[in-house]
């Protein structure tokens, strides 16, 4: 009986073993990223800014040229390194901590500006590779190691919505967030990493696109229940959708 | 542009340095005493074909400039002394990494916000890493507007050479003070200049990854090991400047302003027949350690004279360690030092009284 070849590796992804948890859905991202840029023929033209976290090894599996920033700053090392090569597709990959805590400011400004970047930022609502902390998206009553007895928003705060948020800057000219958790929902994922990219590649302005993921090691679940909770805990906190999509740029 | 000599702020000649040295990117934040050289780069960087970006804090500036350094653009920032301090992280990480990159520090007094007046505090900072980990960075301190031109336009063939993040240090007076200036010719560009190693080049199984993360068993040894066999061949390129050493009984060391303002004191002295001299190192990094100790093995005595409560004096006494010592007067930071106060520590310096 011959075999048919339904599903093959794309060549920005490398064919190596990937460090990550099992069922965690890093992999799924860094899939996604990659087949889109394939698929342009801009895997040549690419240049990526990793960040700190679980993902900071992004270059061991994805075969763009990068550069690692500093915890949070990936935004600011992504805008000098656009301002001066503007003809390459620049983006950068950060997770929670990363892009929401300690690198707010990075991003709410690199954003504010316009930067002609895409940003792909995974949620999974902890700080993954230091031990499973609270991060700013841990969901009000989430346990973790340093909340301990679940997030109280009174205490600590209450999540970031970090899609909404970029969407109500000039700068964005795509925001949206959808989830890694079905197939039908990562097909959206792809199309929103499509308009994400697009954003930039239009000069329109910054592309940004939340992918809510799972982390079934600090969650203490199995991968199947790990994807059920985003499902029925995620998702309704962070409402999937797009949340802006400008057609034109703000050029001055 | 060129031969035509100009009158400039130290922090315009800076800016003009960089720019005559090909600089293709400028990212910085407002901090008193060094505005002059964003405010000029606003303007005339754009022209050049280059970017400007204002960044949103000093932390950002660095990292804008390790995305261009990392592409093998001549990428800068500068700031003064509280914002150099927030930039460490990304210094630390460009030296890990060998991204090259200039950053200029007029420094002013500290510690902590201190005030906007001059001082030389940072030398700690300055030649010890700074940041966290393992690392030097070479540093060169002008003391005129001229050399604060060349030594800017200097640092970027450093910065590439070694690969590695270099300091321009001057402080407040520098930055401040109006002098003459004749500018060079513009460096042509070279297109191979970071073609070894800067991203844009290449995708797939050969990309190319600026990183200073090393998880792998001995890979970070094998780095520190680079880094350190680096720091070791800056060595033979230390400079400083000797002002009538060879008669001196006694030779002043001090760097910078401090370094030009202790010239007018030991000029006066010799004019009172004092055997005094002046050497002033112009690398802080790698320090002039072999010519201390030259002038230590032919029996001279030391005093060195700093904007600070005492940081170079450190240097200074490793380098004739056996054979000589040094004294210290340290002028207050904040405080705008005369030639006349110096000329008062080495003459009671000379006089073997205490300081």
């Amino acid at each position: 009986m011959s075999e048919t070849v339904a599903f093959e590796r794309t060549p920005s992804v490398a064919d190596v073993a990937t460090h990550y948890c099992p069922g965690c859905q890093h992999g799924v991202a860094h899939r996604i990223v990659a087949e889109y840029l394939d698929g342009q023929g801009l895997a040549g033209n690419t240049l990526m800014v990793t960040s700190i976290g679980c993902s900071v090894l992004l270059y061991n599996y994805l075969l763009f040229d990068a550069v690692e920033a500093p915890h949070g700053r990936a935004p600011a090392t992504a805008t000098g390194l656009k301002r001066t090569n503007p003809d390459k597709v620049v983006f950068t990959y950060q997770g929670d901590g990363d892009l929401a805590s300690i690198g707010m400011a990075e991003i709410m400004h690199a954003a504010n500006r316009g930067e002609r970047i895409t940003v792909v930022f995974v949620n999974n609502t902890v700080y993954g590779m230091t031990g499973g902390q609270m991060a700013p998206t841990t969901l009000v009553g989430q346990k973790t190691t340093t909340c301990p007895d679940g997030r109280c928003a009174s205490r600590e705060g209450q999540p970031f919505h970090m899609a909404e948020i970029m969407a109500g800057l000039p700068g964005v000219a795509y925001s949206a967030r959808v989830a890694l958790n079905s197939l039908k929902n990562i097909v959206q994922a792809k199309k929103a990493v499509r308009h994400a990219f697009e954003a930039q590649l239009e000069d329109r302005g910054m592309g940004f696109v939340e992918l809510l993921a799972t982390c079934p090691t600090n969650w203490k679940m199995t991968p199947v229940q790990a994807n059920e909770r985003v499902e029925n805990e995620l998702i309704p906190c962070f409402p999937l959708g797009v949340f802006k999509d400008l057609k034109t740029s703000g050029a001055c | 542009m060129e031969g035509g000599r100009i009158f400039v702020k130290g922090s315009e000649a800076v800016a003009m340095g960089a720019l005559d040295a090909g600089l293709k990117g400028y990212f910085g934040y407002p901090i008193t005493p060094q505005n002059e050289i964003p405010e000029y780069m606003s303007k005339h960087l754009p022209e050049a074909g280059g970017a400007f970006v204002q960044a949103e804090s000093e932390v950002a500036s660095i990292n804008m400039v390790l995305g261009a350094a990392a592409a093998g653009k001549r990428a800068m920032t500068s700031s003064s002394g509280p914002g150099i301090s927030l930039m460490q992280e990304c210094i630390s990480n460009m030296a890990g990494g060998e991204v090259p990159c200039v950053i200029v520090n007029m420094m002013r007094g500290g510690p902590g916000v201190g005030d906007i007046n001059t001082a030389q505090g940072d030398y700690f900072q300055s030649t010890r890493g700074g940041g966290h980990g393992d690392y030097r960075t070479p540093c060169l301190a002008p003391a005129t507007c001229q050399e604060a031109y060349d030594m800017t336009r200097e640092a970027f063939d450093w910065a590439f050479k070694y690969r590695t993040p270099v300091l321009v240090v001057g402080d407040a007076i520098l930055g401040q003070m109006k002098e003459p200036l004749i500018r060079r010719a513009p460096r042509p560009d070279d297109p191979d200049e970071a073609s070894g190693w800067r991203l844009g080049q290449t995708s797939g199984p050969n990309r190319r990854i600026l990183r200073s993360l090393h998880l792998a068993e001995g890979k970070l040894a094998e780095v520190n090991l680079r880094l350190q066999e680096k720091y070791r061949d800056m060595r033979a390129q230390a400079r400083a400047e000797e002002f009538l050493v060879d008669d001196a009984e006694l030779v002043v060391v001090a760097f910078g302003s401090t370094g030009r303002i202790v010239k007018s004191a030991v000029r006066k002295l010799r004019a009172k027949g004092l055997k005094v001299g002046l050497l002033r190192p112009i690398t802080l990094f790698p320090f002039p350690e072999q010519v201390l100790r030259d002038l230590a093995y032919s029996g001279k005595r030391f005093l060195t004279i700093e904007h600070n409560m005492g940081q170079m004096v450190e240097d200074v006494r490793l380098a004739v360690r056996g054979l000589s010592d040094s004294d210290f007067f340290g002028a207050l930071p904040g405080n705008l030092p005369t030639p006349d106060e110096f000329q008062a520590a080495i003459e009671r310096a000379c006089a073997g009284a205490s300081l």
